[in-house]
């Protein structure tokens, strides 16, 4: 291999393109080392502490797309305070002063600026594609300084983000020269837009494939925006209201049956059921539904636009779908592989509409699910043993009970048994989430046979520390381990230490560690930073070690202590 | 450690649990935090035992339970409220040492008397009078809010329609950093 030319290497590394082969290949020898470093253009950084941009800059010359991820999983659900961290400023920035032709920025869970989108649109000529998922701290400002300024704009997509809508012209600041783009998804922003800048967007936009609209784009804009893009592949609709005899319905109906490339819906922010069949025609090759955000749709009109779904593989549902619902979609669609059920009363316990029972439904009629997110009233150990029967495959398994330290109903036992089967069938299984009543049990079953694991997240589970010393232990491709509510104390966290290098990230928060604890592992691993995020400032008063710790998150980085940290995160 | 194997620990069978295992039975776990503890863990102050406390711990609304996404509550909290009837205008209310989040519309009040009456309330605790010289001097707690630039505001000290259009949230500030901002 050392007489190759770098050439030819060069071209060999073209066809390896998966993030973890490429670090691979990097680690051969230097020569490869080398070569691999000048050729990459796509970078994944799942910390954006774990290192600095000047770093990511001087060995990836060649970097074209940037992904990065800031805030640790638990600040999607309110457990990390606002101003934490993850700001993104420091990276255009580092960026934009080198001489790197960024084309893509990819970013979730991070503070994005105004200034920082402005920075970015006026800095990269070929800039293309700008993805931002669960962000914050951007206006629509933002966004139309990324419209006027990216030329060749290919790809803007908002999904789930907090955006603060000034109800700007946003839209109309594209240029009337700008008609390269592919997707455009502002679904998330919720203030009115120029629909007729809108409609001109679309009009010399003959490459839009992906379009997701927000609720206050009307009904009859829609009908209007479908008959100049017929090409579309992925339709995202805002408010679907209209009175079923008007002529927009008419028209609208024209619109979509013209839409044959139509494969992934979504939206449906606001509904009027009793309209749907003018979706029916496009059902049949639907292979991607989203109704995840539409209350307005269940019972009879969801169950027969679901019947017309049978090529369906992925499907995102709120739980007003029930168990009956859940057996239409077992009879129907037999491709299914990604099932994800939300609650539509996200705020109290024991309102969801489904159980054990449509779970088991759909993994009978369903051979090929590979991926759950389950939000239901209750599970049972008997109905867990059969999923895993029906359906060794599953990556992903996350099973919310929203009565988090619910048992087995039937035979009032914890749930160790059921998801024992879990791990033990699915030998693929790389995310697991639990709840329900968790004895250390079930971590042994995890530690044994859970080889693949690489993400975990725990709840308000386990006896001891043996629970969480099983999982370490055991399973041996861990890179995320998050923790809520369990007795898991100094003697777990300290058991081996050296294995937080080989993760991304621990997090452990109303736990039993105690700062003493927390000090030690920092004392002995300088490579990990250990945060402790103390919102309430009891650590002020109170400096002693036995100090019970309310929040930490601890990381392994190359660039040592972030300067960014607000007040009440102490970095040990 | 046990010499053996223990196989039986580990085994799993397709049966439902147990069938054959008359030993395994719930034993209490000293460590283990039930849920009312987590719940009346962050209430300090000596509240009257109100009907909140006696109701299955299942309704009480735990800090991020559900795992579900903020964007994703908000979303379905604001077609709630559209339901019904009104938009409202719920602003989240945070109280340093609280375990919980509450959440007031602000509609439903006239005046910062009102609302400071309610927050006191609310959390069973004395936020005291305003003044503009001395903000909330004399008390241990200050009110402040979040206005749409991000930054945090004590709250009196604008007209409170201003207040009701800017207020993105609340936040009663406690101990020294409240004490603080009256000499501002």
């Amino acid at each position: 291999m050392n007489y190759f030319p770098d050439e030819v290497l060069e071209h060999v590394f073209d066809f390896i393109t998966s993030h973890k082969d490429r670090n691979s290949v990097s680690l051969v020898c230097k020569s490869w080392y080398k070569i691999e470093r000048y050729s990459r253009q796509r970078v994944f950084i799942g910390n954006c502490y774990s290192i600095s941009p000047e770093r990511l800059i001087a060995r990836f010359p060649g970097l074209k797309s940037l992904t990065l991820k800031g805030k640790p999983h638990f600040a999607d659900f309110n457990l990390v305070p606002h101003d934490w961290g993850g700001f993104v400023y420091p990276w255009i920035k580092a960026l934009a002063k080198s001489r790197i032709g960024l084309e893509e920025l990819r970013l979730k869970r991070m503070v994005v600026s105004d200034e920082s989108l402005e920075l970015l649109s006026k800095s990269f000529v070929n800039f293309k594609s700008l993805v931002l998922v669960s962000c914050e701290g951007f206006t629509t400002d933002g966004l139309a300084a990324i419209a006027a300024n990216c030329r060749f704009l290919r790809e803007l997509d908002l999904q789930e983000n907090e955006v603060d809508d000034h109800r700007g012209h946003w839209l109309s600041c594209f240029p009337e020269s700008c008609t390269s783009l592919i997707s455009l998804n502002f679904a998330c922003l919720r203030g009115e837009v120029n629909l007729g800048a809108l409609e001109r967007l679309v009009s010399r936009s003959p490459n839009l494939k992906s379009l997701r609209l927000n609720r206050a784009v009307p009904l009859d804009t829609l009908q209007k925006l479908l008959m100049r893009a017929p090409q579309l592949v992925d339709l995202g609709i805002g408010s679907y209201v209209h009175d079923p005899f008007s002529e927009v319905y008419n028209k609208l109906k024209i619109a979509i049956q013209r839409c044959k490339s139509i494969r992934s819906l979504s939206g449906f922010l606001e509904v009027a059921p009793h309209c749907m069949s003018a979706i029916y025609p496009i059902c049949g090759n639907l292979t991607f539904l989203n109704l995840s955000y539409a209350p307005g749709l269940h019972g009879n009109k969801l169950m027969k636009l679901i019947q017309h779904c049978r090529k369906l593989q992925r499907l995102w549902i709120l739980d007003c779908i029930g168990d009956k619902g859940l057996g239409v979609v077992a009879l129907t669609c037999k491709e299914l592989q990604e099932l994800r059920v939300f609650p539509s009363d996200p705020f109290g316990a024991g309102n969801a509409a489904v159980t054990e029972e449509g779970l088991v439904l759909v993994s009978a009629g369903c051979p090929k699910l590979n991926s759950l997110l389950y939000f239901c009233q209750q599970m049972t150990n008997a109905a867990l043993i059969t999923v895993a029967k029906n359906c060794p495959n599953f990556i992903r398994f996350r099973l919310c009970i929203l009565d988090p330290v619910k048992p087995d109903p039937v035979t009032n036992q914890p749930l160790d048994e059921g998801f024992g089967a879990i791990v033990q069938s699915c030998k693929g299984l790389k995310r697991l989430s639990l709840s329900g009543l968790l004895t250390d049990q079930v971590f042994l079953y995890i530690g044994m046979y859970a080889e693949q694991l690489e993400m975990l997240s725990i709840a308000f589970a386990a006896d001891s520390d043996k629970g969480m010393l099983y999982v370490l232990n055991g399973c041996k491709k861990l890179r995320k381990l998050e923790i809520r509510d369990c007795p898991f104390g100094d003697a777990a966290l300290l058991e081996d230490v050296g294995k937080y290098e080989t993760m991304r990230s621990l997090w452990m928060s109303s736990c039993e560690v105690t700062l003493g604890g927390c000090k030690s592992v920092a004392e002995k691993m300088p490579s990990l930073n250990v945060e402790i995020i103390d919102e309430c400032e009891q650590m002020e008063f109170n400096l002693d070690d036995k100090q019970k710790v309310d929040k930490m998150y601890l990381y392994r980085t190359l660039v040592g202590h972030r300067k960014d940290a607000p007040e009440y995160v102490s970095i040990l | 450690m046990e010499n053996d194997l223990n196989l039986k620990a580990t085994e799993l069978r397709l049966g439902l649990p147990g069938s054959d295992e008359p030993e395994r039975q719930m034993t209490p776990r000293p460590n283990k935090r039930t849920l009312s503890d987590i719940v009346s863990e962050g209430s300090r102050s000596t509240t009257e035992e109100d009907h909140q406390d006696t109701a299955p711990p299942a309704k009480v609304q735990i800090v991020g339970w559900p795992p579900v996404r903020s964007y994703r509550k908000n979303c379905l909290q604001g077609k709630k409220d559209e339901v019904e009837g009104g938009t409202g205008m719920y602003v989240k209310v945070s109280v340093d040492g609280a375990p919980y989040l509450r959440k007031i519309d602000l509609k439903v009040y006239r005046s910062y008397p009102q609302l400071l009456l309610a927050l006191e309330n609310m959390f069973k605790l004395t936020i005291g009078a305003y003044s503009e010289r001395e903000g909330y001097n004399g008390s241990n707690y200050a009110p402040t809010y979040e206005d749409r630039d991000g930054d945090w505001m004590l709250v009196g000290d604008v007209p409170w329609e201003m207040f009701i259009s800017s207020c993105k949230r609340l936040r009663i500030m406690k101990g020294s950093e409240a004490r603080g901002l009256g000499c501002v």
